[in-house]
């Protein structure tokens, strides 16, 4: 399988603030890779520096063989094929359901009205709120909202699917629905990243399991391994495992 | 000293064309700082220091000076330079030399009331608009500026509100708008204390009147 994101010797700094360190990584086509770590380790703004809403000093990432921090990229065009879904849903308050899964399909991709409209209203209903394509996002919950995130995203047919932190903002109760498409998303095969605290989801979904932290990542290695013998962890992967599996 | 309002009705249709004026001035002049006023908010916000800078400095400047010298100084001095510039003396007339003075002088207030109403909207909108691949003026366009207006609505027409009021410093220039025409009127017939009572209490009803609307409006939005 081919490396369809690669991150490598990835630096970055705030000021004096160093937040990345040389972080070497990457995903291959299909493959669902999570990324966990306590907070502040840098995990969100590692996958923001993949679709370059965050940019990097150092290092070099690739996707789909195109370098995000070549001054020369056409950034727009590469974002436009690279789905993201935000903490906090980010849906478009003052346009209705229909108008924020058909907005980028008409304006960044150039399809039409219908054909946007319609793409919006299957993949609607494939998150299981075709009831809903009238409403304004204020009118549902946050679980809905991040369904619709994630059909917005899909709407512009996307080479790969990057999660920062799905579920952080949802009540309990709301989790699984979101869960429960991405799970579905990945079991069809979709490259996706996720930054996220659910180790279930991570333990019956992912491939691979990152473990980051202070800005470098720790551990790289195969879900089963990750997992499986946990005295083979290093120790600040053991710390926060423990700490979030008694749970 | 007895008042006699009874020769205002028929100078009400003169009247009627200088409220035309003063309310055709106050629509060009808003929609035209308005945009100026957005321009100059975008740049002030743009990663670009040089840009930003500018920006800062006009509105600063605008601020820190009378609008009836910005007034005085567009009729005056706009029409020598351009006759410096294009070698012939054609005068670009009081109603003009008004708008651009207005629209250059509000755009200054407008940009800080646009400016607050995009930072009010969340770096997270942006980045979404982004992540979609929209470019950054999709993103302002599509995105940041609807939200920021439908917030900063009530700001930007209680700002139009004064707008109107300060349109009456045409006189200096000539202009005849609504108070100048309500003067001179008053000053044909020999009553000039009923006709400026009579502008007086039209200002107020139209502006009062606005201004509780606007404060609706607030409400509304606000829920």
């Amino acid at each position: 399988m081919s490396a369809m994101i690669s991150i490598n010797n990835v630096s970055k700094w705030y000021g004096d603030f160093q937040v990345l360190t040389d972080c070497t990584t990457g995903v291959k086509k299909g493959e669902v890779v999570v990324v966990c770590g306590p907070s502040g380790s840098g995990k969100s703004t590692l996958i923001k520096c993949v679709n370059a809403l965050e940019p990097f000093q150092k290092g070099e990432i690739i996707v789909d063989g195109i370098s995000v921090g070549d001054p020369k990229t056409d950034l727009p065009k590469l974002r436009s094929r690279v789905g993201m879904v935000f903490q906090h849903f980010e849906l478009f308050p003052h346009l209705s359901i229909t108008e924020n899964l058909a907005i980028a399909q008409v304006k960044v991709l150039g399809r039409s009205q219908e054909e946007a409209r319609d793409k919006g209203l299957k993949l609607l209903d494939r998150v299981g709120l075709k009831a809903h394509a009238h409403k304004f996002p204020g009118q549902l919950s946050g679980g809905q909202q991040q369904r619709v995130a994630i059909a917005r995203a899909l709407a512009m047919d996307p080479i790969a699917m990057l999660f920062d932190e799905p579920t952080s903002a949802l009540d309990p109760e709301m989790i699984n629905e979101v869960l429960d498409v991405m799970t579905e998303l990945a079991q069809e095969g979709m490259t996706m990243m996720c930054v996220t605290h659910e180790m279930g989801f991570a333990r019956r979904v992912a491939h691979r399991v990152i473990f980051m932290d202070k800005g470098a990542i720790v551990e790289d290695c195969d879900k089963d391994a990750f997992f499986g013998d946990i005295n083979a962890r290093s120790e600040r992967a053991r710390q926060f495992l423990s700490k979030i599996l008694q749970h | 000293m007895a008042l006699d309002f009874s020769q205002i009705i028929p100078a009400l249709p003169g009247l009627a064309d200088g409220m035309a004026l003063t309310l055709k001035l106050l629509v060009m002049a808003v929609g035209g700082g308005v945009v100026l006023g957005t321009l100059l908010a975008l740049a002030r916000l743009s990663d670009n220091a040089l840009l930003s800078r500018l920006a800062k400095w006009y509105v600063n400047y605008f601020r820190s000076i009378p609008l009836l010298l910005v007034i005085s100084w567009f009729y005056l001095v706009v029409p020598m330079v351009l006759s410096w510039i294009t070698g012939d003396l054609t005068p670009v007339g009081a109603f003009t030399s008004c708008l651009v003075a207005f629209v250059m002088f509000e755009a200054a207030y407008f940009s800080e009331i646009v400016r607050a109403g995009i930072q009010s909207i969340s770096r997270g909108q942006i980045n979404a608009a982004y992540a979609l691949g929209m470019t950054y003026s999709q993103a302002m366009r599509l995105v940041i500026l609807p939200q920021a207006f439908r917030k900063m609505m009530p700001l930007l027409l209680q700002q139009s509100i004064i707008l109107f009021q300060d349109t009456s410093l045409v006189y200096a220039v000539g202009l005849m708008d609504f108070l100048n025409t309500a003067r001179s009127k008053g000053d044909v017939v020999g009553l000039p204390h009923e006709f400026l009572l009579f502008a007086g209490a039209v200002y107020f009803v139209i502006s009062f009147g606005a201004s509780q609307c606007v404060k609706r409006l607030q409400k509304r939005l606000a829920v």
